[in-house]
């Protein structure tokens, strides 16, 4: 089926972005409302095509558009198409959704700041690419839009880079998404190679004539990219630097949607990973170091806007390994997606609230007691919280005992593994949640006389609000009658559950919410009972002073990546100015010191020129009186 | 007497008009040497015709003579536009490729 | 290749006679010229070479070469010469010292190592056939032997050859023509410029040659009052040509006798 709408999707946000820019100053007044708008209106076309999607059976669903023929040599053709299948409609509605309200919440958010059009030009602009990402029907045209979000995510995170450390953030995250670009485009020239196609559908038609060893390679490599992308292990240190940024940014770009492009990538190219478990392998066992080492993070930071980000990276390592584990967990993946990109971006605006009302105060040391004065940003994000730590019925609960659950049954010492691990990461993630919650509006007020905490304008507790139902409901609704399995098994293909199940969902559900509140229990206990000093405490363990540095991952980079790499540079430069450029001035020297030797024979006296004339017919006489003795 | 002779007296001529290009510096001397050059190759010329039994050598003596007599014309003229300039008809003077 | 003392021939008796009288003259001729001072003595001696050599060229057998080497050579090349040498050179005797260090001893070794290889090529070649002589080709005469060759054969070459001869004239025409960038001083300017020079020695012009009623050709200087002679008097082309007849002589010895 082809539809010609599916462009408008994108232009709509790209054509805002452009006219943003390009008109400069003079849309100050308005810019803001028709990026909104525009936002809104591919939100529309997106609901539109969803609701044409549903009237189709299950086979005819997926649409596509051919834009123009984009790449033509020899046998090679790519052509700039885009397809809306199952898997991209559920994003596009995220995308563009979530991405309404925060260009709502926005209008309110950065209505002091005077650069407030530019900002709308980079969001509209983000929009755009995210959508091209998920819409494109070839992995070069994925590139298009992996590149796009990119650079949008620079573009947004130093947003105010006229402060020094926001600039560095930008090119923080903008270096770090670069490896895992690099291993975007292997993947995708591996993939030209080994497979003579980069479409989606070619490659999923020929991946089952490959061998396994490059679909491996494809595969690690994917995973590569998505580790850049969704800030996995080894690539995640630059999310919490992201922060840097302003905090719908945050919300929309690091929590909700563009960070989880790698578990769209995964998902996406589930038929590689199908047929390459050890690279599927690699995906899941990332998936859950990742959600632990965020945990780990979450708990150390006191920065409001760091500790979602780490609690971030942990829950897209549980989309990871759900990902990871094959397609038995794609759907749950993505469900835990779509459910996350509701509550943490709920949970973002919240903290963004909070900091509108707290003079940009991040630290949640010097918060305290703020549910009287923020009702409802205490209400929603409260609700939020509940759905990240997987109280039931809210959205977590659902989303993330469903990965629990696969992990426990991927089965033998694997899904024991990363069941545990699973299982440690939900108690670990209701403790340093209830541990921000407690931090920030429970016991008493930690912060100076000169902040007026003040509830937020409607816009922005509006989409908070909306969120919030999002989070309270979308769990049940995806998993009614196993509602988005089933809307997504054409792109997934699915197996039958598992005959022999280590452990039921009942026991999986019972001893996450042990767990669960374990974790709770041990944070209202330090945190509530317990007075919380406004100064950041040294008497700490080792454990906790890592995981105040990120678990040293900085600290690794800099000394495995960056020290190393000036030193190469170093030795380059050296090597440079030593044998290149001696040669070069060897050849020069030579030059001219032949130059300045054969000079003294040019005297600009006609007869001495005429002297070499003859001496040249005396050499070749006596050449010829040699040849011919 | 053996013809060749002729040749002899050719190569002696060709070599002193050599030695004259070099050796003077007076430019419209240079300019007779480099004459003397031409006539000795010329004498050759009808030599070598008068002992091949055709007139070949002749008519390139013939052109010989023509070209000589259009090297003769611009070389004056050279010499005239240069001692307009410089005073003076010295090859020496004339050595501003030097600089 | 074997090695041939070349013996194309001989000639007759006449002929050897004339190669052997004006042969070595030729080469004295030229030698001299290289020798003399003054240009034009070389000019001279470089015509006699010519007049030598078109007698060699008549007594080879070809007639119209020997008259074309006359008229063309000895009377148009060397009267240009000779011409140019008024305008430009009769100043310019070369004083015979070398200023470039080293060349005359290189030229001399290296004009003797060039002759000698030459001579020495000639004694071992062999021309591969005995002398054949020209009294077949010049059996219709030899200005129509040329002829025939000439607008057939090489009509061709004959017509570049004649293009070259024009461009020549235009080229020699273009390099002798003389753009007046400034306009010439008139006598006006020049006497003006006579006043406002350093000194007014010379405002009144230069004294004529000549010494009055005595001698008045112009290689004699002028005496001044005192009795000296004036070198101002005389053109720099005489001075330059070491021409000046000493003026003394025509001093009036009367007066002194007198007293």
């Amino acid at each position: 089926m082809t539809s010609n709408s599916l462009v408008y999707l994108i232009a709509l946000p790209l054509f805002g972005s452009a006219v943003l820019l390009l008109a400069g100053r003079r849309s100050d007044r308005w810019g803001h409302l028709l990026a909104t708008a525009l936002s809104a209106g591919s939100f529309g076309i997106g609901l539109m095509q969803f609701s044409q999607m549903l009237s189709r059976s299950n086979e005819q669903r997926a649409v596509s558009q051919k834009l123009f023929s984009w790449i033509s040599v020899g046998s090679f053709e790519v052509d700039a198409g885009l397809m809306l299948d199952q898997l991209s409609i559920c994003f596009v509605l995220l995308i563009t959704g979530v991405g309404t309200l925060i260009h709502i919440y926005s209008i309110a958010y950065m209505s002091h700041d005077h650069d407030r059009r530019r900002f709308f030009a980079f969001l509209n602009f983000f929009i755009a690419a995210m959508l091209l990402l998920v819409l494109g029907d070839s992995y070069l045209n994925l590139y298009v839009g992996w590149e796009g979000v990119g650079l949008a995510s620079y573009l947004l995170i130093g947003f105010w880079n006229q402060k020094p450390t926001y600039a560095t953030a930008a090119k923080k995250a903008f270096i770090a998404n670069r490896v895992g670009d690099m291993g975007l485009s292997l993947a995708i020239m591996i993939a030209f190679a080994t497979l003579g196609t980069v479409s989606f559908a070619g490659v999923k038609e020929h991946a089952s004539q490959a061998s396994t060893g490059a679909l491996t390679a494809i595969g690690i490599m994917l995973l590569v990219a998505a580790t850049g992308k969704s800030a996995q292990f080894p690539l995640q240190s630059w999310l919490g630097d992201a922060m840097a940024g302003p905090t719908p940014v945050s919300a929309l770009i690091h929590a909700a949607t563009m960070v989880t492009a790698g578990v769209y990538l995964i998902t996406r190219s589930n038929f590689i990973f199908d047929a390459a478990p050890t690279a599927q392998l690699c995906v899941a066992i990332i998936g859950a170091i990742t959600l632990l080492f965020g945990a780990v993070i979450g708990m150390a930071k006191d920065d409001i806007k760091k500790a979602l980000a780490a609690s971030t990276m942990s829950q897209i390592g549980y989309m990871v390994l759900g990902a990871g584990l094959g397609p038995a967990g794609y759907a749950f993946a993505i469900m835990h997606l779509l459910t996350h990109g509701f509550f943490k971006a709920g949970m973002f605006l919240g903290a963004g609230s909070v900091m509108h009302g707290m003079d940009d105060e991040v630290n949640m040391r010097r918060y305290g007691g703020l549910s009287k004065f923020m009702p409802i940003t205490f209400a929603t994000f409260g609700l939020g919280y509940l759905a990240i730590i997987g109280v039931p019925p809210f959205a977590g609960f659902y989303s993330k005992d469903k990965i629990i659950e696969v992990a426990f049954n991927a089965g033998g010492i694997k899904g024991i593994t990363l069941g545990v691990a699973a299982l440690l990461g939900a108690a670990i993630t209701a403790f340093y949640m209830t541990r921000v919650v407690i931090l920030t509006f429970a016991g008493s007020k930690r912060w100076d006389d000169k902040a007026h905490p003040h509830e937020s304008p409607f816009l922005m507790w509006g989409p908070m609000a909306l969120l919030a139902l999002g989070s309270v409901t979308s769990g049940f609704l995806f998993t009614h009658g196993d509602a988005l399995r089933n809307w997504l098994a054409p792109v997934v293909e699915q197996i039958p559950a598992h005959e022999g199940e280590l452990l039921s969902p009942m026991i999986v559900s019972i001893l996450a919410l042990v767990l669960v509140v374990l974790g709770v229990s041990l944070a209202v206990i330090k945190y509530f009972l317990n007075e919380v000093p406004e100064t950041v405490p040294e008497n700490v363990t080792i454990f906790t002073k890592l995981a105040r540095r990120d678990l040293l991952q900085d600290a690794f980079n800099e000394a495995a990546f960056m020290r190393p790499g000036q030193s190469l540079t170093r030795a380059l430069v050296k090597t440079d100015v030593a044998v290149i450029d001696g040669a070069v001035r060897g050849i020069a020297r030579l030059a001219s010191g032949s130059g300045k030797a054969l000079r003294t024979t040019q005297t600009g006296f006609v007869r001495s020129y005429a002297m070499w004339i003859l001496l040249g017919a005396i050499a070749l006489i006596a050449a010829i009186w040699m040849v011919t003795l | 007497m053996n013809a060749a002779n002729y040749l002899y007296v050719s190569a002696l001529l060709f070599t002193i008009g050599a030695i004259g290009v070099v050796v003077r510096r007076n430019a419209i001397v240079v300019f007779m040497c480099v004459e003397l050059m031409l006539n000795a190759a010329n004498l050759a010329f009808v030599t070598f015709a008068r002992i091949n039994g055709n007139l070949e050598g002749q008519v390139v003596a013939f052109f010989t003579m023509v070209v000589a007599a259009c090297e003769v014309v611009v070389g004056l003229a050279i010499i005239v536009t240069i001692y307009r300039s410089r005073r003076s008809a010295s090859v020496d003077d004339a050595s501003l490729l030097k600089r | 290749m074997i090695s041939l003392a070349i013996n194309v021939g001989q000639t007759q008796t006449p002929e050897a006679v004339l190669f052997w009288v004006l042969g070595p003259l030729a080469v004295l001729a030229a030698l001299g010229m290289l020798l003399v001072k003054k240009a034009v003595h070389s000019a001279l001696l470089l015509a006699w070479v010519m007049i030598t050599l078109a007698i060699f060229y008549i007594a080879q057998d070809a007639a119209f070469l020997g008259i074309v080497q006359i008229v063309v050579y000895t009377g148009a090349v060397m009267m240009l010469f000779l011409f140019i040498l008024m305008l430009v050179g009769v100043d310019s005797a070369d004083s015979l010292t070398e200023t470039i260090r080293g060349l005359r001893p290189i030229a001399i070794v290296a004009a003797i190592g060039f002759g000698g290889l030459m001579i020495s090529l000639l004694d071992r070649a062999t021309l591969g056939r005995q002398l054949v002589g020209l009294a077949a080709a010049n059996e219709a005469g030899n200005v129509q032997g040329l002829a025939g060759l000439l607008f057939s054969k090489y009509v061709w070459p004959f017509e570049i050859v004649s293009a070259l001869l024009i461009t020549a004239a235009l080229g020699a025409m273009v390099l002798a023509h003389n753009h007046r960038v400034i306009a010439r001083p008139t006598q006006r300017d020049l006497a003006t410029a006579r006043f406002r020079s350093g000194s007014l020695s010379t405002a009144a012009g230069l004294p004529g040659p000549g010494v009055y009623a005595l001698h008045n050709a112009v290689d004699v200087p002028a005496l001044l009052p005192d009795g000296s002679a004036s070198e101002a008097s005389i053109s720099a082309t005489l001075k330059a040509r070491g021409d000046v007849i000493d003026s003394r002589p025509f001093q009036l010895k009367e007066l002194e006798e007198d007293k």
